[in-house]
């Protein structure tokens, strides 16, 4: 049960950090369909840290991992902000390229840099057994509580701060709902959108390297992130762009997403007999469910995925 | 003074720029991809992407290269149904990045029924068309009956139907591999005829009708978008759903058929694919096949036109074979990925290079009626 609570709250993190990391990129106007990537990249930069500098005592070595995964999502968050704000592309496209991209791009790096070492690995992984463990705090009852989950619900309220109680977030949400009415009060569209989209890299790395220290000990680059990114997106829609509503849809579908790593310690889970590819796929059935009955009434951005025509009434 | 008219014209053609779009996103793409070989490792390379781009010339002797081509051939056959199938849903304003699911599920369909039932191929291939269809319509109706993102819908599909069809080729897996077992000494019937093909390509049996039966497919989806009614319906929904609608067009149905359609093109690749024997479906995959995005790739490097998606995909999979290639001491086959995937980003900016072009072509008229304007006050 423990493991279960584990689990769920570890992958709810993942949700919540990047699901919020879409949010603000499309409260901005812009549609962030290269999550996926831009977790794959922040966890590419975190593992790199912990492999390069394994030797840093356990706070030097908290911060230094999350700059590290938090630097290399807004960097490779670029690539779609340059892309849709300044150059007016095809954001689903665009989107699409990064998750290629990313993954193809740590697979080629990581594999380089195992082979520079020793011809004969040529797999792309990357262990951090030890470095792992500086992210522990402290341990009851067999659940353990880890640094990202105090910096998750610390970001969630800092979130619901910035989105509604500040001039930045107002502003924000004013360039994805009606940018030219924006535009007219003096509001820099452009500033606004790369703001909203490095948010999202800033999240979105964050998300990925939480998600790739979770249970695990070392990465094999070549699976990417396995969809995380695009359930982050289900969680977000769920949420209805909404911070709060966000993590508590985050929540839930964590909750299906750890029943899959942990459904065989239950009796009556095994009873059932149902096979353990039914688990796996669950957290998909799910989301699939859940946006079959949440889209109809969503209240999506209005001005998301267009980009921004200064000449557009 | 003709002369020059004419040389305007020819970079105002559509289909010109759209050539020229395509080659800067392949030359862009091959530029970065050199660029990170070398940060790799600087001394091999301008061999590496040498290689990549020679694939099959990689060999020296004639008729293994032409034995080689042919594989890539075998292989493109199938990309170009993934591609059409992009580029079908994309004319009609649906992003499938499905493809791959619908190829995954048509995969599982094709060796189930070929190995289990003992099925000829054409039964195989109709199933294949079938289960990428049904995949295919699925994602459709959620978008429009429940306005499900057509992106996010797929992406879970991909993910069900990887599970699923791993889950149901175990059935028919060799006992000591992951992977399903080889048709040709299971069920010869379920491989693609080959009608003589193979003989061109230095006996190379992976050569099948599969390769200009996808040309014929990609004439056919012209065809289809072109000159036919349905094809213009479909684009009309594409282009604005309510417009369609309020011309008495059903845009749910037609937004169902575009993805059913789609579907079955992606779900036909798989069996062009594993019923020439050239793969066999590893059971133990943990990422659905990468055909499907590759297809995106080709559809956009293509301009989304059937014509050009068939040279797209060719060269795609030309690539993608020949990072096979490369030294494996210092580099891995996946930087072919990496250049496909460079290339999709700039496609994105095809537009923009577009309006460039379009825009260098206004201010020299510009200057010319300026001029001659100047002659006149003269």
């Amino acid at each position: 049960m423990a493991l279960l609570l584990q689990y769920t709250i570890i992958y709810a993190t993942v949700l919540l950090l990047v699901a919020l990391g879409g949010c603000f990129s499309e409260r901005s106007g812009i549609i962030n369909l290269g999550l996926e990537g831009i977790m794959v990249a922040g966890a590419l930069g975190g593992a790199l840290v912990m492999k390069y500098m394994p030797n840093l005592s356990n706070g030097a070595m908290v911060v230094s991992v999350i700059l590290g995964s938090v630097i290399f999502g807004m960097v490779f968050s670029l690539f779609l902000a340059v892309a849709a704000i300044n150059f007016n592309a095809d954001q689903t496209l665009v989107g699409t390229a990064m998750n290629m991209l990313a993954t193809a791009a740590a697979t080629v790096l990581v594999k380089g840099i195992n082979m520079a070492e020793n011809p004969n690995n040529v797999a792309s992984t990357i262990q951090y057994i030890d470095q792992k463990k500086a992210f522990s705090i402290v341990k009851i009852a067999g659940f353990e509580v880890n640094w990202f989950m105090i910096i998750t619900i610390v970001l969630l309220i800092v979130a619901n701060i910035v989105l509604y109680h500040t001039s930045l977030g107002l502003r924000l949400m004013a360039c994805g709902e009606h940018p030219q009415a924006a535009d007219s009060v003096g509001i820099n569209v452009y500033k606004m959108r790369y703001i909203g989209v490095l948010i999202s890299g800033f999240l979105g790395g964050l998300g990925g390297i939480v998600y790739i220290t979770a249970g695990v000990s070392e990465w094999k680059f070549e699976n990417g992130v396995a969809g995380f990114g695009f359930l982050a997106l289900a969680v977000m829609i769920f949420g209805q762009w909404k911070p709060n509503l966000i993590a508590l849809t985050a929540v839930i579908f964590g909750l299906f997403r750890a029943l899959s790593n942990v459904y065989s310690g239950f009796d009556f889970l095994v009873a059932l007999n149902i096979p353990g590819t039914f688990y796996k796929m669950l957290p998909y059935i799910i989301s699939l469910l859940v946006l079959a009955v949440s889209s109809k009434k969503s209240r999506a951005p209005k001005a998301e995925g267009i980009p921004y025509d200064k000449g557009q009434r | 003074m003709d002369t020059r008219n004419e040389k305007k014209n020819l970079l105002a053609n559509g289909a010109v720029q759209t050539l020229l779009a395509s080659l800067v996103c392949i030359i862009l793409g091959l530029f970065v991809g050199y660029i990170v070989l070398f940060i790799i490792n600087p001394a091999g390379a301008g061999r590496a992407i040498t290689t990549i781009l020679k694939n099959f010339l990689y060999f020296p002797r004639p008729e293994v290269a032409l034995e080689y081509f042919g594989s890539t051939l075998a292989k493109s056959a199938p990309l170009l149904m993934c591609t059409l199938s992009v580029l079908f849903a994309y004319k009609v304003g649906l992003f499938n990045i499905g493809a791959s699911g619908q190829f995954t599920v048509g995969a599982g369909f094709a060796l189930y029924f070929a190995i289990h039932y003992n099925a000829p191929w054409w039964v195989c291939i109709l199933l294949a068309i079938f289960g990428g269809a049904v995949l295919g319509a699925a994602a459709g109706a959620l978008k429009a009956y429940l306005n499900v993102n057509e992106v996010i819908a797929c992406i879970m599909l991909n993910w069900i139907s990887l599970y699923a069809v791993n889950t149901v080729l175990t059935a028919v897996k060799e006992s000591g591999t992951t992977y399903t077992l080889p048709l040709r000494t299971n069920n010869p019937s379920a491989i693609i005829p080959h009608l003589g093909l193979q003989n061109l390509f230095a006996n190379n049996r992976y050569v099948t009708i599969a390769i200009p039966l996808s040309v014929i497919f990609a004439i056919l989806v012209w065809v289809l978008l072109e000159k036919t009614k349905l094809g213009y319906e479909l684009k009309a929904t594409g282009l604005s759903v309510n417009a369609a609608k309020y011309a008495g067009m059903k845009e749910k149905k037609n937004m169902i058929l575009t993805m059913a359609i789609s579907g079955g093109l992606a779900g036909l690749g798989a069996g062009f694919l594993y019923l020439s024997g050239i793969e066999q479906w590893s059971c133990a995959q943990t990422a659905v096949p990468n055909m499907g995005f590759n297809g995106i790739a080709a559809a956009f490097l293509g301009g989304l036109h059937p014509i050009g998606a068939v040279f797209s995909s060719f060269f795609i999979q030309h690539i993608t074979s020949g990072g096979a290639y490369v030294d494996k001491m210092v580099y891995c086959s996946q930087i072919s990925d990496l250049i496909a995937a460079i290339i999709i980003y700039f496609c994105g900016f095809v537009l923009f290079f577009k309006h460039c072009m379009n825009q260098r072509i206004r201010k020299a008229e510009e200057k010319k009626a300026r001029s001659a304007e100047k002659k006149g006050e003269e």
